[in-house]
């Protein structure tokens, strides 16, 4: 063991300095928006509860649902729900064997990136015209 | 003797010896927020905005009341099996415990808050 170069050889790769391959990102991003989307659920029963609860209750609760806070919990609710339905669908075909390839999981890791922003969208416009 | 072969004792357990059902209930109520998924979307946008009389009269409606009421029952379902993995994952002994316990009193908690909101809504609408 004397002549060995301990010093120059490859390291493993630590989560500090390895760039994570999107398949891994977007496969995180499904367990994140899971457990965020409790926000989400949690301020639609209070609002709920709020509407039988009388009408001092709805209007505190209606007026934090109206606010830009509640405006932007439930948009990114409504992304964290389109995006955790797609990479469950995607999870599902995961499950069937389909899609394992390391190719085709960077492919449908952006379609569920992109697919999601644009449902997100989708549901605004909806929302807001309809 | 037994007349089960080893086959038969194996099949469906995987190498942990346990953790098959609760995939399935992943795969199954996966399967029902799919589809449970846009419908409620589509029923909260609708609500939102509304007066209260208005909110109390549209979640009475069955349509609106039974999406409301599965989208928040089958989705703590899902909630409290999907936190279940992450505990396993990043905790061990008593803080596990405590933190199943914690997740699944949080998740039935929200069930039964969502549910008496709308099981009342339907009743306020039956008795006008």
């Amino acid at each position: 063991m004397a002549d060995v170069n301990r010093g120059n050889r490859p390291l493993s790769p630590h989560l500090q300095v390895y760039k994570l391959p999107v398949a891994a990102v977007t496969s995180i991003l499904t367990r994140v928006t899971g457990h965020a989307l409790v926000a989400g659920i949690l301020l639609i029963v209070w609002w709920l509860l709020g509407a039988v609860s009388g009408p001092r209750a709805f209007a505190t609760a209606d007026w934090v649902v109206r606010s830009w806070l509640g405006f932007l919990i439930l948009t990114a609710s409504a992304w964290a729900l389109w995006y955790h339905a797609l990479a469950g669908i995607r999870h599902l075909f995961y499950d069937a064997g389909i899609g394992l390839e390391i190719d085709e999981s960077r492919k449908s890791s952006w379609a569920i990136i992109i697919g999601s922003g644009v449902m997100t969208l989708i549901s605004l416009i909806l929302f807001f015209i309809g | 003797m037994r007349y089960i072969t080893p086959r038969k004792v194996a099949e469906g357990l995987g190498a942990a010896h346990s953790g098959t059902e609760h995939h399935w209930a992943m795969t199954v109520s996966s399967c029902a927020l799919i589809l449970l998924t846009p419908a409620f979307l589509l029923v909260i946008g609708t609500a939102i905005g509304l007066p209260r009389e208005a909110v109390i009269g549209y979640f009475g409606r069955p349509y609106p009341g039974i999406i409301t009421a599965l989208f928040v029952i089958v989705g703590m379902i899902h909630f409290i099996k999907g936190t279940r993995i992450m505990i396993d994952d990043y905790f061990r002994g008593t803080a596990r415990k405590g933190a199943i316990i914690i997740s699944v009193i949080f998740g039935w908690a929200v069930i039964a808050a969502a549910v008496f909101a709308l099981a009342k809504m339907s009743f306020i609408n039956i008795a006008i």
